[in-house]
């Protein structure tokens, strides 16, 4: 522990703490603008300098440690001028747009600039005449409205592992950009958002569709029907304050019926039909030795693109289900539309998702299509369906919960845990479970594939053979997977895993690229317990235990796997290779 | 194996030091060589070589008499041994018949050893006097007796005790003692430890890191070994700018030689010792100086600081424990090794010990490199050493410190230099470039010549820096072109204070010194330019006023030609005027004019 003081208050903290952490612990909040709580100090700002008393030297709050005896000053005359004029200095260099940027009124800068109470800044106004980025359709790059925090670039190169982005030119010409000056569509790039969801400004926000949905929306010769993703329910809360993982499904149901949705369905439903079709495939690949080991989950687009860019040799690997929204989609307009006597090209399909990188996977390929379609025709991130919200005037806090549509609505708690990493293993092992055994795995939970820690390698027992799973989440964290399959298979030594999940963004989808700013680890975890509550609180807990997915395969798709569920709801993945070997 | 002995060397030397032969020594450092000597090297060598004389002719580094290369040192047996200056083929021609055959010292050539007296040569011992590009020469003045002495007598505590008695701060520029430096990292548990030399050498105007690797590699590779040593590092890396060819060549070179006489590898003197050296070189950027950015770049990343702690010397290269020594710290290491700490301290101030090489440039007679005790008064250097003011005008100032540093006017030209004092005037040691001024400088040019320095070598990574030091160039410019107000100085002012408290590195915090320094000591100088819209020394281009003096002009019509606003009216019968309000104040017609009748002022 270390003994110091703050403001001529006495600190007692561990060792190692920073003295921005530290200044917390006697309620005092010392100013940043590039520190992110999760991230590594970059220390580029400089907003939160501190004095020690007795030097002259000011040093930065955010990556100094405090030390035994320390004496800090956190704010005085000096040092509230000087962090005034560095605020200064960078609105100098910033364009100011708050009125037309997408983060107005959730902005760390502006924020900031309020809190000082900035009205005039006294340098001149010097911008870089920078072109957007928008080549992606998912994310978009203004570099002109960047602080050069080094968020993205750090969260793209070191927790995503995909060096989408760096710093390139310097000093004031400093941006940035993919290397090579290249469009972030011809870069490593794979959607995943994460840099978006770390941005401080309006730098690197999602493509936004929303207008194109109120198109549809008003639009009386359509159809519109919308899906909701599991993730979405316990991150749109934050939206309206409410940061504790609140479940508010039912008010999202009505919500959405109240833009003008004609039919409101959960992805959640998709993700049950997925388990059944994923389980069913792992039980042929484990238990009927028919295809490759270890299975690899693709119920996340930035995993598949990543994969397809740098580990096609695996592709035999990945599992041929597609998404669970894919899946939904598919069935709207076959099943649902049949059904309802509904003309499927009048079906407007529209996702919401948490995640930026659904707007690329709704036409990667041409199984998206396959319904004779474009299967879901719009996929919208958490934070496009807020501003609708708010624009539509729906008071979403106080509405009354409605419930979804029951065919393609009703869910299990297995289809609902898919939002948090883990999930999908867990609701597919529930299922494999009960397929092999031919009974429901009574535990219900796998403890061991749930929570944030990067890799989770664990095995389970069933009818006394033992399946070896890892769940993966961050493609930093792949990489050691995969090295450690490759390694197996290379020496002809038995697999480390049969079953591999690996969601691209930290935490899952609850951690999604399209989800309202803000999160850190513990935000997080709070949006996961939101889901892992509503698995708890649910009847039913196994996908096959889904009598609306019983129906849909008695009604309409047969079998898993069958020829039927094949065409509609299976994918194949193509060798995109980036760079030649 | 016989090299790897101690006494190999130690005998090599007794032998070497016996021989009696004439020789001709030819300064061979960039300086030299831009200047001619090749040429003389040439010349020399073949005509020894026509001539069958038992002489030697061998490069050497740079003598710092920069402003007479090239210098050639001839030593015939039986006669005192003679620099000469100025040598071109034809003096060299004449060296050679008159001195070398004909052993008649050709005085008019003879360098006047002006500014000498007062330098004392620790750094640059071997500059002038060994042939760089051989370890016998610099084996028998005495080389590798420090790295000798440390492997058989010294414990890796006696070597920090005998640098701490000797007072050695850091040359690098911030004065840091290097016995701390050093004993952080031995103290440092790792299974892996590093030692650097920076010789990233980007100061404007500054060389002494170049002469020093030019002219004697392998007292700054002794100085690595005793540091591997210390701290128990096994391996070392010299990062050298790319724009230093010769430098690197020669520091390579020597690696190699070191390698064969097993000064570098395993079992380094039969004592259990593993070291190596790897170069690697820095692509230009000014920031790769700073140490956590030259361990970015050496590790293969953008050449970006980060913030300290950790210093480098507890987590520096790949996360291990790594001493950084700038290029002159290193080259003292050997020799006060060998000669003891105590002898060091007493040379220098009481707290800024042994000797310091300048780049001694500007307006002064004898620019060069020269090499004083601390504490040698500014005045002593400029006059004494420097020879005075370049065409006996008047002193203005002294810039020391580079983009860093900061300007010291006239009246503290009294100063003893060492570290303290230079800060207390608002400058910095630096890494030891002194420019001096004189009454034509502008002292809002030349903070302005700084601030576009810094503006294109900021990094980029941290805003006050980044946007600091481009608004300050933006201030700077307004007030060179009489645009400027007070508020103006008042703002650039709150930009130096920021950017010197909130800037992320040393190079950030410094940069606002020359428009600090030049605000403090010559703040008439900038109303001058901002209320009286003039520029007394005649550098702001922008506040001069252009006439055409009608007794001088000779009606030709050039300036009225290349005149781009034409400010210029008048016909080759009467003459030229130049309209004062139309006038931008490019100076064209002021360059065109082949008969001084343009006048500017």
């Amino acid at each position: 522990m270390v003994k110091a003081t703050i403001n001529g208050l006495e600190v007692t903290v561990k060792r190692g703490t920073t003295i921005l952490d530290a200044a917390k612990t006697i309620n005092v909040k010392i100013p940043t603008l590039c520190k992110h709580a999760d991230l590594p100090a970059s220390a580029a700002c400089g907003i939160c300098v501190v004095k020690v008393k007795g030097t002259t030297k000011m040093i930065r709050a955010c990556c100094t440690p405090l030390e035994e005896k320390m004496d800090i000053i956190t704010h005085d005359a000096e040092l509230q001028k000087i962090r005034r004029t560095v605020l200064e200095l960078i609105l100098s260099n910033h364009p100011n747009d708050c009125l037309q940027c997408p983060r107005n009124n959730n902005c760390e800068l502006q924020s900031l600039a309020a809190d000082f109470g900035i009205c005039e800044v006294p340098f001149p106004q010097f911008l870089r005449e920078l072109p957007a980025d928008k080549s992606t359709k998912t994310i978009n790059l203004i570099p002109e409205k960047c602080i050069l925090c080094g968020r993205c670039v750090y969260v793209c190169q070191e927790i995503q592992d995909v060096w989408a982005l760096s710093f390139i030119e310097r000093g004031h010409q400093t941006r940035i950009s993919p290397a090579g000056d290249i469009n972030l569509s011809e870069s490593p790039c794979i959607q995943c958002g994460q840099c978006s969801a770390h941005c401080p400004t309006g730098a690197i926000s999602e493509f936004d569709e929303t207008s194109v949905v109120w198109d549809n929306l008003y639009n009386e010769d359509k159809y519109c029907v919308v899906q909701i993703a599991p993730a979405v329910r316990v991150a749109i809360g934050e939206a309206f304050g409410f940061r504790n993982g609140e479940n508010f499904t039912g008010k999202l149901y009505a919500a959405l019926r109240r833009l003008g949705f004609k039919a409101v369905f959960d992805t959640c439903f998709g993700a049950d039909l997925t388990i059944m079709e994923e389980a069913t495939e792992f039980v042929q690949r484990f238990a009927h030795k028919k295809g490759k080991l270890p299975l690899i989950t693709t119920c996340c687009p930035s995993w598949v693109d990543f994969m397809e860019k740098f580990y096609p040799d695996m592709i035999e690997n990945f599992s041929s289900a597609k998404s669970p929204h894919e899946m939904l989609g598919v069935m709207a307009k076959t099943y649902y539309a049949q059904k309802n006597s509904i003309d499927p090209s009048k079906i407007y399909m529209v996702s919401i998702m948490p995640c930026t990188s659904k707007k690329y996977e709704i036409s990667r390929s041409k199984e998206m299509f396959v319904s004779g379609y474009q299967d879901v025709d719009v996929s919208l991130t958490t934070r496009e369906l807020a501003r609708m919200l708010k624009q539509a005037g729906i008071d979403f806090v106080n509405l009354e919960p409605e419930e979804p549509e029951n065919i393609l609505g009703e869910y299990t708690g297995a289809g609902v845990i898919f939002g948090a990493t883990g999930g999908v293993m867990e609701a597919a092992l529930r299922t494999a479970y009960y397929f092999i055994t031919g009974e429901n795995y009574k535990e219900i939970k796998f403890e061991s594939v749930r929570g944030l820690e990067g890799v989770k390698e664990t095995s389970i027992n069933i009818q006394g053979t033992e399946v070896r799973i890892a769940v993966a989440h961050g493609i930093g964290n792949v990489e050691y997977v995969i090295k450690k399959i490759e390694a197996a298979l290379a020496s002809g030594q038995d697999l480390p895993y049969h079953f591999v999940e690996v969601m691209a963004c930290p935490g899952g989808c609850v951690g999604g690229g399209g989800q309202p700013y803000g999160a850190t680890d513990s935000l997080r975890l709070i949006r996961a317990k939101g889901l892992y509550d509503d698995d708890d609180s649910k009847n039913l807990r196994y996908s096959h235990d889904n009598p609306f997915i019983k129906k849909i395969y008695k009604e309409y798709l047969g079998a898993p796997l069958s020829e039927k569920a094949h065409k509609l709801l299976h994918t194949r993945y193509l060798p995109r290779p980036l760079y030649k070997k | 194996m016989e090299k790897t002995d101690s006494n190999y060397i130690k005998n090599l030397r007794d032998k070497l030091k016996k021989q009696k032969q004439s020789w001709v020594r030819v300064g061979m450092a960039t300086c030299g060589i831009a200047a001619g000597s090749d040429q003389a090297f040439s010349f020399f060598t073949d005509k020894i070589k026509e001539s069958s004389l038992d002489i030697k002719v061998s490069k050497c580094g740079c003598a710092g008499m920069c402003y007479v290369e090239p210098l050639v040192e001839v030593g015939i047996q039986g006669m005192e041994s003679v620099l000469y200056c100025n040598v071109d083929l034809a003096a060299a021609s004449e060296i050679f018949e008159k001195h070398i055959l004909g052993n008649k010292v050709v005085t008019r050539l003879v360098y006047n050893g002006k500014g000498l007296d007062k330098q004392k040569r620790i750094v640059l011992r071997n500059c002038s006097v060994v042939n760089p590009e051989s370890i016998e020469d610099y084996i028998a003045f005495d080389g590798y007796q420090g790295l000798i002495k440390v492997l058989t007598k010294c414990s890796s505590d006696d070597v920090i005790n005998e640098l701490k008695i000797s007072g050695l701060r850091g040359r690098g520029g911030g004065g840091f003692p290097t016995w701390m430096k050093w004993n952080f990292a031995k103290n440092a548990v790792s299974d892996q430890k590093y030692i650097i030399c920076n010789a990233d050498e980007g100061d404007p105007g500054a060389y002494m890191d170049r002469s020093v690797l030019e002219g004697d590699p392998h007292s700054v590779l002794e100085g690595m070994m005793i540091a591997g040593y210390t701290i128990g590092a096994s391996k070392g890396f010299l990062y050298i700018r790319a724009e230093y060819p010769l430098a690197i060549e020669r520091i390579q070179n020597a690696i190699n030689q070191a390698r064969e006489y097993g000064l570098l590898g395993d079992n380094i003197l039969n004592r259990n010792f593993q070291f190596d050296l790897e170069v690697r070189l820095g692509a230009g950027a000014f920031v790769c100086g700073e140490e956590t950015a030259l361990i970015a770049s050496i590790e293969g990343k953008r050449g970006y600081p980060r913030p300290r702690p950790p210093y480098p010397s507890l987590k520096g290269l790949w996360g291990k424990p790594t001493v950084i020594n700038n290029v002159e710290t290193l080259a003292n290491i050997a020799i006060i090794l060998d000669k003891g700490g105590k002898w060091f301290s007493e040379i220098g101030t009481e707290h800024s010990k042994g000797t310091k090489v300048f780049a001694l440039t500007g307006k002064v007679k004898s620019s060069g490199l020269i090499e004083v005790p601390m504490g040698t008064t500014l005045r002593e250097i400029v006059f004494d050493v420097g020879g005075g003011v370049l065409y006996d005008k008047k002193i203005k100032a002294v810039q020391t410190g580079g983009p860093s540093g900061g300007v010291i006017p006239s009246e503290f030209l009294d100063t003893p230099v060492d570290y303290e004092n230079l800060q207390n005037l608002g400058s910095i040691m630096g890494s030891g470039g002194m420019i001096v001024m004189d009454e034509d400088d502008c002292m809002v040019d030349i903070a302005k010549f700084y601030m576009q320095f810094c503006v294109d070598e900021s990094c980029g990574k941290c805003a006050p820096c980044r946007i600091g030091t481009y608004q300050m160039l933006q201030y700077l410019t307004k007030i060179s072109r009489g645009q400027a107000t007070e508020a103006d100085i008042d703002n650039l002012e709150d930009i130096c204070h920021a950017v010197q408290k909130a800037a992320l590195c040393g190079l950030g915090q410094t940069a606002p010194n020359p428009v600090l320094s030049t605000l403090k000591y010559f703040h008439e100088e900038y109303l001058e330019h901002v209320k009286g819209k003039k520029c007394s020394a005649g550098k702001c281009v922008r506040l001069l006023n252009y006439k055409i003096i009608r007794n001088a002009c000779k009606k030709c019509g050039a300036c009225f030609h290349v005149c781009p606003v034409k400010a210029i009216s008048g016909n080759k019968n009467d003459g030229y005027t130049i309209d004062s309000t139309k006038c931008i104040k490019c100076g064209k017609c002021y360059d065109t004019c082949r008969f001084d009748a343009v006048k500017r002022g």
